[in-house]
């Protein structure tokens, strides 16, 4: 089968790529681009462990195929903070013990990111209607809710500062 | 999961579309969000020798709203839906379906018309689409075609779309009339166990016109004629609401699966129709 020659945003960088058209864009994140951040989780487009930012939508990596990202402006876990700078949301789900084994956690931040964009004040309902697309088995929802809750009062409080 | 290798297509016209799917024959089927597709690509319940991406094909987008008809391009995803005012003006059930649809990141990639022609009886706006009389367009080598929605579905993914044709865009009178959109599943991302679209127009006190349709309880949606014929000139009282229940249970067939046996879908079906009702009432 034809390979396709893919360019695509990642994290700021642009990135040409050679995949199969077969090939999902879960795969190239982390096989490809050595992208770990996005987990592979239920495969079936249910859990939300590979979520990422595409084009200011929250997609679920797992089932896109590669292909149908190029030309897209994509942003990982590892676009948004990293150990030495974390960003606000991984500092908050730090501090409210938003994780419990840590597995669903970049595409809970990753589409929590996407929801305050979009709803810079969301109440407790907005957050779970906006993550219901992320699955937590160990089930620690109250202090994700929490976290990223906490993270909205404090972005807020710095854009407020700020003007 | 990895699919069986394709060959990947990304017209920009509908035209070219078409002639890829006129070349490939049957080896060849369109891609709108994938969210149904891909999954069976996966699984290998599909096997798609030809894909072909119609992201860019821009004539497959839009909403408008003019002299009161709603015209939908097939490629408006649900989010799109969510977020257009005209929508939440001229057909707020549409809206309200909409976010009862799989979860937030579903709702970016997943289409109006893939939910639609891909005939799956567990979606939600092929019902809708009945409730609400609309038409469906196809495109395909010999110009295009409208087929009523209420028309459209033969069995479980087979509808009266051809191989070679695309859905471009689902068109329907917009409506003031009170609605719900009522849907019961195990969690969010499911299918429905059992829903109900209901509309409802009132003349003082009675019900003037009713419209029910109810999806997922049969290989296809079932608009339920009768069911809206028991409310017409009703006070869509207790027993009006008992007689639409009855004939909307003779109309569906639902079947045993992992959510539940069939005495607890019709169960489901008639709880879900009351709530419809009441509520398309009570914003009548």
């Amino acid at each position: 089968m034809t390979k396709h020659h893919v360019k695509m945003t990642v994290n700021g960088e642009d990135r040409d790529i050679l995949v199969e058209p077969r090939e999902l864009l879960i795969h190239t994140l982390r096989d490809q681009l050595d992208l770990k951040g996005p987990h592979v989780g239920c495969e079936t487009s249910h859990c939300g462990a590979c979520t990422v930012d595409l084009d200011g939508k929250s997609v679920k990596a797992c089932t896109m195929f590669t292909v149908q990202a190029a030309g897209k402006d994509i942003t990982t876990i590892e676009g948004l903070g990293n150990p030495d700078a974390l960003h606000v949301l991984q500092e908050s789900f730090r501090e409210h013990h938003g994780l419990q084994c840590g597995y669903c956690t970049p595409g809970m931040i990753t589409r929590a990111h996407r929801l305050l964009q979009e709803n810079p004040n969301p109440t407790e309902e907005d957050v779970r209607f906006g993550l219901s697309g992320n699955l937590c088995r160990c089930t620690g929802y109250q202090n994700i809710v929490k976290s990223v809750l906490a993270a909205a009062s404090e972005l807020n409080a710095a854009k407020e500062a700020a003007q | 999961m990895i699919p069986a290798a394709f060959e990947y297509h990304r017209p920009d016209s509908i035209s070219a579309a078409l002639a890829i799917l006129q070349d490939h024959g049957d080896d060849a089927r369109v891609l709108a969000g994938g969210h149904s597709l891909i999954p069976m690509m996966k699984l290998r319940m599909a096997d798609i020798p030809h894909l072909v991406d119609l992201q860019d094909v821009a004539d497959l987008r839009g909403i408008s709203v003019q002299d009161g008809t709603v015209s939908i391009g097939a490629m408006t995803t649900q989010a799109e839906l969510i977020a257009s005012a005209d929508i939440a003006k001229a057909a707020p059930i549409l809206h309200e379906a909409a976010l009862q649809i799989a979860d937030p990141q579903v709702r970016y990639m997943g289409t109006v018309g893939g939910n639609i022609a891909n005939g799956d009886p567990g979606n939600d706006l092929p019902g809708l689409m009945q409730c609400l009389d609309a038409t469906f367009t196809l495109a395909g080598p010999d110009g295009s075609r409208d087929v009523a929605a209420r028309e459209f579905y033969e069995a479980a993914y087979m509808t009266a779309r051809e191989d070679d044709e695309i859905l471009t865009r689902v068109s329907f009178a917009g409506t003031d009339a009170g609605y719900a959109y009522e849907k019961q599943k195990r969690k969010i991302g499911d299918y429905a166990t059992a829903a109900a679209a209901v509309l409802l127009k009132k003349d003082g006190d009675k019900v003037s016109s009713a419209s029910v349709a109810m999806t997922n309880l049969s290989d296809v949606p079932v608009f339920s004629k009768a069911a809206g014929a028991a409310l017409v000139g009703t006070a869509c009282d207790a027993d009006a609401v008992k007689a639409a229940v009855a004939a909307m249970l003779d109309d569906i067939d639902p079947n045993e699966d992992n959510r539940g046996p069939v005495a607890f879908k019709r169960h489901v079906a008639g709880v879900i129709l009351g709530r419809a009702i009441a509520r398309a009432w009570s914003r009548s």
